[in-house]
């Protein structure tokens, strides 16, 4: 059976497709303004990878910000539901998960099955979210690929004062003024945002094993930041955890039929 | 770069005044307040408890200079000696960088207090908007504060995320408010927690074809709303009185008293004076007490 999930984040609109909960194919595209074109397209690319037509796919499931965009869903699967799925197919022993996206971050409670027991959200601040090294990013004129290797390049550790990312800004820029260096800085960007998902994931207890999901796990110097501030040794990481939350919806999705 | 944009659409215009009825020559005590806030200055000049003088200025990024810029321009038409000060208060964000004051007092107490002064004695919930905070406060007859709630921690609902959305659509902040009335339909709020996230969604909107006006209305009402939730803890008491920067933003404003149902006071006074009017009122209480600057 073939199973595609979609997750149309804030950011970037993630597909995979699934035949017999083995992942086939990806596709991902930026969701910009127009989120149908960025669902179809994503659709588009993941069937092209996994070399199969629309006619094959059995049915398709949804999740995300934009799921209500996505028009040919057969069921769309709340978001919390779907990467505690997730972090139970990659690592069966995990119990927390974490999902840091672009505009969100959500810490998720799970049991030996994948199923929820607890979660806390945040979608209401940038300063826990991708969204605020993307600022930071601007304010320190890096480009943001750069940022996250730039932090295990820096033994300092400058504490952060500021919460806000509007307020961090010209925080960042006196760093600059008083000739910070720019991998200090980015730690130190780093650290406070780590420490506020770090906070979240207190608010339902640390228990290992823990999974990280979302776009934000493709940053090295954050995984760093946040193994650092929850301090743990391995924090686990599956291939692509941009789309974790998509394979969590197929799953879902999968296990429902 | 030619066609560089390199208008500064957050600036304001800085301001001095002098009562012109008033001698300093004739004044028993004088007293200064200095409001050294995170984006303007102000000093006030009092003699005997009247409002003799002020300034209003940009912050710089040095505070002992922004309260000395902010002292030397207040006192520039007034040939009033510096040595004539009988005592001078510090408040706000810098309070603790005023190097002439001498003594500094929270702009908390001083905003109820300078409220209390130029509103009236009726006034008993103060909401200031400064810059790069939002402060509701509670007050008595006398300006003294009973409670108060602030927010200085995240950008929306303060000055600084009006100066984010001016620059972005590139509109003076100072027309701000005339222009988001300048609109047919009142447009739905945009996000009103996070100003990172209304940014996002504004360019989403101006994307979709919406005039700047409706951005700015759309903003206008997120912030009004910021706000509201933040005096709606604290309880509103009447009258109700709004000090600081923002005041001057009828777009904000007028869209949150509609929320709160009640009709804010009136003032001819410059709103951003206020918590530099409480420090040298202060000032004037404890030199009165004989608790002045030792001679």
């Amino acid at each position: 059976m073939i199973i595609v999930g979609i997750d149309c984040g804030a950011k970037n609109t993630k597909t995979v497709v699934l035949r017999d909960n083995k992942i086939i194919g990806k596709g991902m595209i930026l969701t910009g303004f127009d989120q149908t074109s960025a669902i179809r397209e994503s659709l588009h690319a993941a069937l092209k990878d996994a070399g199969i037509d629309v006619k094959d796919v059995d049915k398709i499931s949804g999740t995300g910000a934009g799921m209500e965009e996505i028009r040919d869903a057969d069921v769309r699967v709340n978001e919390v539901k779907a990467m505690a799925k997730a972090a139970n197919f990659f690592v069966p022993s995990a119990r927390t998960v974490t999902d840091v996206g672009a505009e969100m971050g959500r810490a998720v409670k799970i049991d030996e099955n994948g199923k929820v027991i607890d979660f806390a959200i945040n979608e209401k601040c940038a300063a826990g979210a991708g969204a605020f090294i993307e600022a930071m990013a601007r304010a320190l004129e890096a480009k943001l690929e750069e940022m996250g290797p730039m932090v295990l390049k820096s033994d300092k550790s400058i504490p952060m004062n500021a919460q806000c990312a509007i307020f961090a800004e010209s925080e960042v820029v006196g760093l600059i003024h008083a000739k910070t260096a720019k991998a200090d800085i980015s730690k130190a960007i780093h650290d406070a945002m780590a420490s506020r998902i770090v906070s979240m994931i207190r608010r339902i207890g640390v228990n290992k094993d823990i999974v990280m999901i979302g776009g934000v796990g493709l940053n090295p110097g954050f995984v760093d930041s946040l193994k650092r501030e929850l301090e743990i040794d391995k924090v686990y990481i599956p291939p692509d955890p941009a789309f974790g939350a998509a394979v969590g919806a197929a799953l879902v999705l999968a296990e429902e039929t | 770069m030619a066609g560089e944009n390199t208008q500064e659409y957050w600036r304001w215009t800085e301001s001095h005044w002098k009562n012109p009825d008033i001698r300093w020559e004739d004044a028993k005590i004088v007293t200064v307040g200095i409001d050294v806030g995170s984006v303007s200055s102000q000093a006030v000049v009092m003699t005997d408890g009247h409002l003799y003088a002020y300034s209003n200025m940009r912050t710089g990024s040095d505070s002992p200079e922004s309260a000395r810029n902010a002292l030397n321009f207040g006192l520039e038409e007034t040939n009033m000696p510096e040595s004539r000060i009988d005592y001078c208060i510090g408040t706000g964000y810098g309070r603790v960088n005023v190097p002439m004051a001498d003594r500094s007092i929270t702009e908390i107490a001083c905003h109820a207090r300078g409220a209390h002064f130029i509103y009236g004695p009726e006034v008993r919930t103060v909401l200031d908007v400064g810059g790069q905070d939002c402060k509701a406060i509670r007050c008595d007859e006398k300006g003294k504060v009973v409670n108060f709630l602030m927010n200085d921690k995240c950008a929306a609902g303060t000055g600084r995320g009006m100066e984010v959305f001016a620059d972005l659509l590139s509109v003076p902040i100072i027309d701000v408010g005339e222009r988001s009335f300048q609109v047919k339909e009142e447009p739905e709020s945009v996000s009103s927690t996070c100003v990172v996230y209304a940014k996002t969604e504004a360019t989403g909107l101006l994307r979709k074809g919406w005039q700047v006006n409706e951005v700015l209305a759309a903003y206008c009402s997120a912030m009004a709303h910021r706000i509201f939730t933040l005096i709606e803890r604290i309880g509103i008491e009447k009258e109700f009185a709004i000090t600081g920067g923002l005041a001057k933003n009828r777009g904000v404003i007028e869209r949150l008293m509609k929320e709160i149902g009640l009709e804010p006071m009136r003032t001819d006074w410059d709103t951003q004076i206020a918590g530099a009017v409480g420090a040298a009122l202060f000032g004037y209480a404890l030199v009165q007490k004989g608790k002045g600057r030792k001679k």
